[in-house]
């Protein structure tokens, strides 16, 4: 198994397996998320959030994700360091833009962003409920009035706001090239999983973005 | 020769691979209907004439098939143009007084010879490593005994056009050689003839590809938007799979 972190395919791979990981995980954080658009004062809400925390099973699953998402980065980091090695001279023109789209080959800088975002996004509402630390979630202080409480600070949304471009962007490329990597591509699947992709990149970054908006502006209550 | 035309080169000129290189600029008056090559030819008759050393430049065949011709051409390799070689690159693709930046493959795999020539060696190791099939030797065996679909034939075929020229690694932003080597790799499995030594193959000529000094992929599609050949990026989907099968094959 050494290849997956010696070999330019199996470290690919890692990526890929990962990634897609992360993708269903996003999905899952997404739909619970969106219950807060029923307005009822996050009980649906926190009633879905409470079986998230509550359940061994998905305990056992977050360990797996937390795993996922450090060999994602640690793989991803030392990918971009080694790939920029490989060429010393740089180009007088970089003529990139003519065959490849900026956010392809901004990987890297896209995810350092969504990293730097992620410490802030756990430390706001993980670390507070799975270790109480600086306080509790309990049932006069929900998770969701925690989340109210911290969308109050503009500066928190628009750190958000930024998070959620960035991700739309890495799931842009991160989607469909998952898919590249593990070797589907297919003259009918293949635009399938594109046009997939770009509806998850859009839909599901703009849903996360979409609750400290309405948050700070106060029509989720 | 028609209405001739101005051209402001910034060439790349470099002594050697131990040297570093910087830029000379040059003007040349050329036609329209000239091949870029050919530019460059009546740009070398100049230096001559001045006494100067000539730019070094390969170039073989002029057809878009041998794979020699090499410049980056205004940050693109093989100049702007889509499904062409340089040598089939035509003056009418710029304008009068245009200013056109020349320079080589930049890629550790492909150190510089001199000027825009460089020393793609590190591709002819790759095939050496696993790019053949090895059948035994004696009369031709009846052509219509080994049936082959034409979808199949096709896509080895289609692979097949790679000319090894190594745009795909000057394009790519991690100077990865995924493009070349996938071709070569989807050639030789889709057929008969490859696919005895497929799991073998592949993983000799990755560990190959990797030892040269070529980068990973990224899937940004850079290298098949620029490959003269038009190779799609299902090549590299295709590598992937046979790498991934013979690893789980334990090769």
């Amino acid at each position: 198994m050494s290849f997956l972190f010696s070999s330019s395919l199996g470290r690919k791979l890692v990526m890929a397996v990962t990634g897609v990981s992360l993708i269903a995980f996003l999905l899952v954080h997404c739909l619970i998320n969106a219950m807060v658009f029923f307005n009822d004062g996050g009980a649906t809400f926190n009633v879905a959030a409470e079986f998230m925390s509550a359940n061994w099973f998905i305990r056992t699953m977050e360990i797996g994700l937390f795993a996922g998402l450090l060999l994602h980065i640690a793989q991803g980091l030392w990918l971009v360091g080694d790939n920029q090695k490989k060429r010393k001279s740089r180009y007088q023109i970089n003529g990139g833009s003519a065959n490849s789209t900026w956010y392809s080959r901004s990987m890297g800088l896209l995810g350092t962003i969504i990293l730097i975002f992620l410490v802030l996004h756990l430390k706001h509402f993980w670390v507070v409920s799975r270790f109480e630390i600086p306080h509790g979630i309990t049932e006069e202080h929900t998770l969701f009035h925690e989340m109210i409480e911290i969308f109050e600070n503009p500066i928190a949304v628009i750190v958000y706001v930024l998070g959620c471009i960035s991700l739309s962007y890495h799931l842009l490329h991160g989607f469909s090239s998952a898919f590249q990597t593990l070797g589907v591509n297919h003259k009918s699947y293949t635009p399938l999983i594109k046009s997939l992709g770009v509806g998850f990149s859009i839909v599901v970054p703009l849903i996360f973005a979409a609750i400290p908006v309405v948050m700070h502006l106060g029509l989720i209550k | 020769m028609g209405n001739s035309m101005k051209i402001n080169l910034k060439v790349w000129r470099q002594k050697n691979q131990n040297t570093s290189g910087s830029f000379e600029t040059y003007s040349v008056e050329a036609s329209p209907d000239m091949s870029f090559l050919e530019m460059f030819d009546v740009l070398n008759e100049q230096l001559i004439e001045e006494g100067k050393e000539p730019v070094a430049f390969d170039h073989d065949c002029r057809e878009g098939i041998c794979g020699m011709c090499s410049m980056v051409i205004n940050g693109r390799p093989h100049g702007p143009k889509q499904g062409v070689t340089t040598c089939q690159l035509h003056m009418r693709s710029f304008k009068d007084g245009d200013t056109v930046v020349v320079e080589p493959w930049r890629s550790n795999a492909f150190p510089i010879v001199k000027d825009l020539s460089v020393d793609r060696g590190a591709f002819d190791r790759i095939i050496s490593s696993g790019g053949f099939v090895s059948v035994n030797t004696g009369s031709a065996v009846d052509a219509n005994s080994i049936l082959i679909p034409k979808e199949t034939a096709d896509t080895a075929f289609e692979a097949a056009t790679c000319i090894g020229c190594g745009a795909c690694v000057s394009a790519c932003k991690n100077a990865s050689a995924m493009l070349f080597v996938g071709a070569k790799v989807t050639q030789l499995s889709e057929l008969p003839q490859g696919k005895v030594e497929r799991e073998s193959r592949v993983v000799a000529m990755v560990n190959q590809m990797d030892a040269e000094g070529f980068g990973a992929c990224s899937n940004t599609g850079a290298c098949a938007a620029e490959c003269p050949k038009e190779i799609p990026l299902s090549v590299i989907a295709n590598l992937n799979r046979e790498y991934y099968k013979a690893k789980l094959n334990g090769k």
